[in-house]
């Protein structure tokens, strides 16, 4: 892997993320600083290349006014902060039993195939980062993966190809149902009930 | 089947938009003033005599869990959380109802909240869920503009406001301890309870932890009336509630029924029926994926509620119906769930972070059959080991699928581990 830590030896905040944190702190009482801990951080990654460095949360320790050890505990305890360095796409597979039952193994193989490496790799032009992640919360979308704010659901070895290649490509790819014409979480052909309603478009994306 | 007079989550699918102005044509914030102004004692009465159990999973009658918070002050302030850590495997629900119906929740924290005595509302989203949180943040922010929530919430002048607190990857934070601690910026591991959250709960104040679901279906019931929700379903099942039907059905699917609805009419009716039909089913696992599974028999005619399910050793959980097919390896599912709470597990008690462990590296030898018949009773001990030891409910929902599995299917594996051996012998 040849992704430079160096740039992320220092690390703080910028004007925006500042005013951000600013928010979050609002949103508790003033002596529970420690509260807005797990929302500072998945900023911080987001700014950081999408993994969390040592100096990270030494920041983040330093602006909460927490022992860095309690920031450490909170970093390691939850799965959606990365520890070393990540890929710019990061693709997450759910292969929980209810996306397993679907296919999630072919997507998993379609993955694994388009991008050359296994579960927690790297791309060696640091492109993409493989990751297996527990239930995803899309159960009857079945099988997910998960890709920067948004779900792709579904999927099967083709489509699961066709969407590695639309990222390569930088194409854009709509999120949802990525094989049929369902709508959203109605069953394929069209709901079964508040069909009336149903027709009445202009839902949002 | 329920009439589509009778369905609360009209926009379930997100044909129509989420937005305040959609919200209001589909009846959310009507005279919400009119609601608060019949006090606090009238909201928990209704919710009382509606007889609405908890969505989230165990079922504890809402009113009643709302009722456990202090009548007077002591000056500590309370506050309501909502639930939405959605990640019980096989369950999507809440997910539909923030992406598309964002509104009525906002409207539900701000009748339950008043309801409890609340200062604030905190809404715990999944940190995976960040589409739902946007659309979350930006229903509130309508939410505020319209002057709905805030300083003076409805013209009724109560203040209230309303937070998004996002996760970041931990299905024990749906745990209600946990979820507190995670609020708090910690690790998210349970607390012992006594004291339970009603008197001490969020930094030590009085809290009531509701699900997402729970809360969505207060506004329509108040407005409706109690009686109107308690006349659906059966006695102490009552109402109607989200179903999410996943696996081996031809168009799985989520739909809001009517409780007590037979498992087999669910299916047929709204999923497209079993793949390859009826006759092609094997086991279905009834409420997400920590509950016991059913055999086919048993899925004949069971009721899809709680009283139902429990009856048949299972429990109707978040409703999440699990779908599997003669085609399934139903040990691998099943050990793939093992692999889920040991992954799941805080890490906190020992028999849970230890046991987990033990049990889905069995369980993985298990789905080859590389492993000794004796195992299969020495593993089943560990799930008793495990079950009622620990401080949460997960010790608990990482043993009964595995100890479903032996219920309904040890001949299987008995197979399996006998043909492994005389495929070794043989070699």
């Amino acid at each position: 892997m040849n992704i430079s830590v160096r740039n992320a030896e220092t690390f703080e905040f910028t004007p925006e993320n500042l005013k951000f944190a600013a928010g979050q702190l609002a949103k508790y009482p003033t002596s529970r600083k420690q509260s807005t801990v797990m929302s500072l951080l998945t900023k911080a990654q987001e700014q950081n290349n999408g993994w969390i460095s040592v100096p990270v949360m030494e920041y983040i320790a330093d602006m909460l006014e927490m022992p860095y050890i309690r920031v450490q505990e909170v970093v390691t305890f939850y799965t959606m902060y990365r520890q070393k360095p990540v890929g710019k796409h990061v693709i997450e597979v759910c292969t929980t039993t209810p996306c397993w039952l679907r296919g999630s193994d072919d997507v998993v193989a379609a993955c694994k195939d388009e991008l050359g490496i296994g579960f927690g790799e790297t791309t060696a032009d640091g492109e993409f980062t493989l990751l297996e992640v527990e239930c995803a919360g899309a159960c009857v979308n079945a099988p997910v993966i998960a890709y920067k704010k948004e779900y792709y659901e579904d999927l099967d070895n083709d489509s699961t190809r066709k969407f590695i290649k639309a990222i390569k490509n930088g194409g854009v790819i709509v999120p949802g149902p990525q094989t049929t014409d369902r709508h959203k979480s109605a069953p394929e052909g069209g709901p079964t009930t508040l069909k009336e309603f149903c027709a009445t478009q202009g839902g949002d994306s | 089947m329920l009439a589509d007079k009778d369905r609360i989550f009209t926009n379930l699918y997100g044909y129509q938009s989420w937005k305040l102005d959609a919200a209001k044509k589909r009846g959310d914030w009507d005279n919400t003033k009119n609601i608060i102004e019949k006090g606090v004692d009238w909201i928990v009465n209704e919710m009382k005599s509606s007889g609405l159990r908890g969505r989230g999973g165990a079922g504890f009658p809402t009113g009643l869990k709302w009722s456990f918070m202090p009548r007077e002050s002591d000056g500590r302030p309370h506050y309501l959380v909502v639930n939405a850590d959605e990640g019980e495997p096989g369950t999507c629900k809440d997910r539909e109802i923030m992406r598309h119906d964002p509104h009525k929740l906002l409207e539900g924290c701000l009748v339950a909240g008043f309801g409890m005595r609340a200062e604030a509302a905190y809404i715990y989203i999944r940190g995976e869920f960040v589409h739902e949180a946007d659309v979350l943040d930006a229903a509130i922010e309508e939410a505020y503009a319209a002057g709905l929530i805030g300083e003076n919430a409805c013209g009724t002048g109560y203040k209230f406001d309303i937070y998004v607190h996002r996760g970041a990857g931990a299905y024990i934070c749906g745990e209600e301890t946990a979820l507190i601690e995670s609020i708090e910026g910690k690790k998210g591991q349970p607390r012992l309870k006594p004291p339970f959250p009603a008197n001490v709960g969020l930094y030590g104040c009085p809290t009531t932890v509701n699900n997402v679901e729970s809360i969505a279906v207060a506004p329509t019931i108040l407005r409706r009336g109690g009686a109107w929700f308690a006349g659906l379903g059966r006695e102490n099942n009552t109402g109607t509630k989200l179903f999410c039907i996943s696996g081996h059905v031809n168009n799985p699917c989520n739909v809001e029924e009517e409780m007590g609805i037979p498992l087999k009419e669910l299916i047929e009716k709204h999923a497209g029926g079993v793949r390859g039909g009826w006759d092609n089913l094997l086991a279905i696992i009834p409420g997400g994926s920590s509950v016991h599974m059913l055999p086919k028999d048993v899925c004949d005619t069971v009721l899809m509620d709680f009283d139902s399910l429990r009856a048949e050793g299972s429990g109707l959980g978040t409703a999440a119906v699990i779908v599997m097919d003669k085609s399934t390896d139903i040990v691998r599912a099943i050990a793939r769930l093992a692999a889920f709470y040991h992954h799941e597990s805080c890490g906190q008690c020992t028999p849970c972070r230890e046991g987990t462990g033990w049990m889905s590296r069995i369980m993985d030898r298990m789905v080859t059959g590389e492993a000794e018949l004796s195992e299969i009773d020495l593993l089943l001990d560990v799930t008793k080991k495990i079950e009622g030891h620990t401080i949460c409910a997960l010790g608990d929902a990482a043993a009964w699928p595995i100890q479903g599995l032996f219920r309904h299917f040890r001949p299987e594996v008995e197979r399996r581990i006998l043909e492994y051996k005389k495929s070794r012998n043989a070699a």
